[in-house]
């Protein structure tokens, strides 16, 4: 294969962990929509470049569900919705920005060390290509352990979500990846339509996820 | 085959799915319960011929040893939780807990959760049975929360989430399977059938399994409800209908349980691999200890028996953890108990909590004698899980402890320990239940005991007198378990 397939594979999942980061930083709703709706639009690239290098064409219906789904409807219906709920605020984060950060840079360096040594036999593409969904993945693990708010666990799940679609396809003629992401897709409609149809604003005046604790039947 | 034109493995899928379709367009709802029962049974009948009749290894579907047990178990308590349902939801769509609609798609998703469980149990790919246990735990997810009470979309969402990251790391693990698997067996579908994968498995990249391993077990260990990761547990088990709790703790905990057995399987097939055993009974120990100390502190009566089903997996991953011909048959043999005796509770305490008016420990009293039938079935119950001879729990429990004692001296003394302290929070909630003076509302009860009665017989048989074709089955299974 020729080194422009790697570098620009590499490219891509390498964006995919800088926009994962990019989201440990935001503090506002709509930005962080914005830059999971770029994050989304990134997989589609990365998985449409897999579908050309491996010569599998099913990949493409993956990397079209990733750009129509995730980089434009959910997105967009996550935003209308914080807009109607009036959410525009900041977000309140557990820990300090530049903590998580810290924690992210020490998860992408834990990722490396634990994929790399392992999969030293595998196929240079998939290779990195794991190490790097596998920070994605733990990046997604952090965003949702230090908001509070349930959008915003959403779309740490949805980046969650996204590396591992990338590790899937990087895995090469993996099957049933089409069918995977349809999966993912289905769990994360529910999510959507979950925090909608549930409407938790409304039952409990807030999406502040601490405040859902407090209903639970034995706090007092 | 007993008037069955479909093969008994497509049938255990077919007929709740069919069923299921069925349900959703029926709007009565004394219809949709009986169909439920009937379908349920159905696919008890299917999988009964399972027993005698085995296709060969399919590339989406096979049935073995090991899975027919699973198979049997979670068809027989879908089919007598349907039949305890029925009666539950009459009296909640009479003091109007629930509507007509919701009904409707309860009904719909009891059997589409019950083809979720079925498809995991016999797919024979590991991605399958991955898509199967994410379809069982969106159904039961809608079903936690089908109360729309604060408490009860609290406790869907958090299982919700939590279910979905455990989830993720699961395939994440099955994806890093494929990977040790794909320079061995080559690309394409067949690096991802189970039958294909342990039979080469001593070939795969023994540090790519490990990893994949810590995956798996984080992830499905989420939903088999071990100690770290068990926050879902028992809020689902209290806040969602009482069916659904005996589903949970009763089967859907057994099915991510199987598909980290099939994952150990793989792991001890090569010998390069870590042994899975010691991961295993460590989060298992972990798991029985902390749930038994929260055992004292439950004020909700659900829950209480959430922590003991989280305590009853711990004793169970710890056997399948120590592993061997006697370790695993008596993992096998408790969990097979667990299932009968704390869905049977959970019956009892369906009606309970119905007759009462309430879940709170603190305001039911004296329940033998205002409602003897469900007191007794009650402490019945509760005997029979804090594993009080002459049932089968404490046969299992025995076989457990004595088989740790011959090898891990000190890891039965921690076992002990963990039973103990379980089984004095148990009785001593259950005579404050129990015994005294009636508390509250005494009004006439419409249960059907069947279920409870059948589950607990079942349970005494085994402790009594264990038919040795079970013994000769469960020891093969054993031994396929390494």
């Amino acid at each position: 294969m020729p080194k422009l397939y790697f570098d620009v594979a590499h490219t891509l999942a390498g964006s995919l962990v800088l926009l994962s980061f990019v989201m440990l930083y935001q503090r506002r709703l709509g930005a962080l929509l914005n830059v999971l709706a770029l994050h989304a639009a990134v997989l589609a690239l990365s998985v449409a470049w897999q579908a050309h290098i491996q010569g599998a064409p099913h990949l493409y219906i993956t990397a079209a569900i990733a750009l129509l789904f995730k980089a434009i409807v959910v997105p967009m219906a996550l935003r209308r919705m914080i807009v109607r709920l009036g959410i525009h605020r900041e977000i309140e984060t557990v820990t300090g920005i530049g903590l998580s950060m810290l924690a992210g840079i020490g998860l992408v360096a834990l990722s490396m060390a634990v994929m790399l040594p392992v999969t030293a036999g595998a196929d240079p593409v998939a290779r990195e290509d794991i190490a790097l969904a596998l920070s994605v993945v733990l990046i997604g693990l952090l965003l949702m352990v230090t908001r509070r708010n349930a959008v915003s666990q959403v779309v740490g799940f949805m980046s969650l979500e996204n590396g591992i679609v990338l590790a899937a396809t990087g895995a090469q003629g993996m099957p049933l990846v089409v069918e995977i992401s349809v999966a993912f897709s289905i769990l994360i409609a529910f999510i959507v339509i979950g925090i909608f149809l549930f409407r938790i604003r409304e039952r409990f005046d807030t999406v502040d996820v601490q405040a859902l604790d407090r209903f639970r039947g034995e706090r007092r | 085959m007993i008037g069955t034109p479909l093969p008994p493995e497509a049938a255990v899928l077919l007929v709740p799915l069919a069923a299921a379709a069925l349900l959703a367009l029926l709007p009565g709802y004394r219809l949709s319960a009986r169909i439920n029962v009937v379908a349920s049974a159905l696919s008890l009948l299917a999988a009964a011929q399972l027993l005698f009749h085995r296709p060969g290894a399919g590339a989406l579907l096979f049935v073995d040893d090991l899975n027919v047990v699973f198979i049997l178990l979670n068809t027989l308590v879908g089919f007598t939780t349907s039949v305890f349902s029925a009666s539950y939801i009459g009296h909640e769509l009479e003091i109007g807990r629930l509507t007509r609609g919701y009904l409707r798609f309860y009904h719909a998703m009891y059997q589409l959760m019950m083809f979720g469980m079925n498809l995991a149990l016999v797919a024979n790919n590991i991605g399958l049975i991955w898509v199967a246990v994410e379809l069982a735990t969106l159904t039961t997810v809608l079903m936690v929360g089908i109360y729309r009470t604060h408490e009860a979309l609290e406790a869907a969402w958090k299982y919700f989430i939590l279910g979905s990251v455990g989830i993720a790391l699961a395939l994440f693990g099955t994806i890093l399977v494929y990977l040790a698997a794909q320079p061995v067996i080559g690309e394409g579908p067949e690096a991802m059938v189970w039958t294909a994968l342990i039979g080469r498995a001593a070939e795969f990249d023994p540090a790519l399994l490990n990893l994949a391993f810590v995956f798996l077990l984080l992830g499905y260990g989420t939903k088999v409800g071990l100690a770290p990761l068990h926050a879902w547990l028992p809020d689902a088990h209290a806040e969602g209908p009482t069916p659904i709790s005996a589903v949970l703790s009763g089967l859907l905990l057994n099915v991510a349980l199987y598909a980290l057995l099939r994952f150990k399987m793989l792991l001890a097939a090569n010998p390069g691999a870590i042994a899975p055993g010691p991961l295993m009974v460590t989060l298992g120990l972990v798991s029985l200890v902390f749930a038994a100390f929260m055992l004292y502190r439950r004020r909700d009566i659900k829950r209480m028996f959430a922590y003991s089903s989280i305590e009853h997996m711990g004793i169970i991953v710890f056997a399948f953890g120590m592993a061997g011909p006697l370790g695993n048959f008596a993992g096998l043999l408790h969990m097979t108990m667990h299932s009968l005796t704390k869905s049977a509770i959970f019956f009892t305490v369906g009606h309970i909590a119905q007759v009462k008016g309430t879940q709170r420990i603190a305001e039911i009293r004296g329940l033998t004698e205002s409602h003897p039938v469900l007191g007794w079935s009650l402490v019945a119950g509760v005997a029979a899980i804090a594993g009080l001879p002459p049932f089968g729990v404490f046969m299992s429990e025995f076989l457990v402890v004595s088989s740790t004692f011959a090898r891990a001296p000190l890891l039965a003394l921690i076992l002990v320990f963990g039973l103990l302290i379980g089984f004095g929070a148990l009785l001593l909630r259950v005579t404050g239940l129990a015994f005294g003076t009636p508390e509250g509302r005494t009004g006439p009860v419409r249960a059907s005991s069947l279920p409870i009665f059948a589950h607990l017989a079942l349970v005494l048989g085994a402790g009594l007198y264990l038919p040795p074709g079970v013994v000769a089955w469960f020891q093969n299974v054993a031994r396929l378990l390494g």
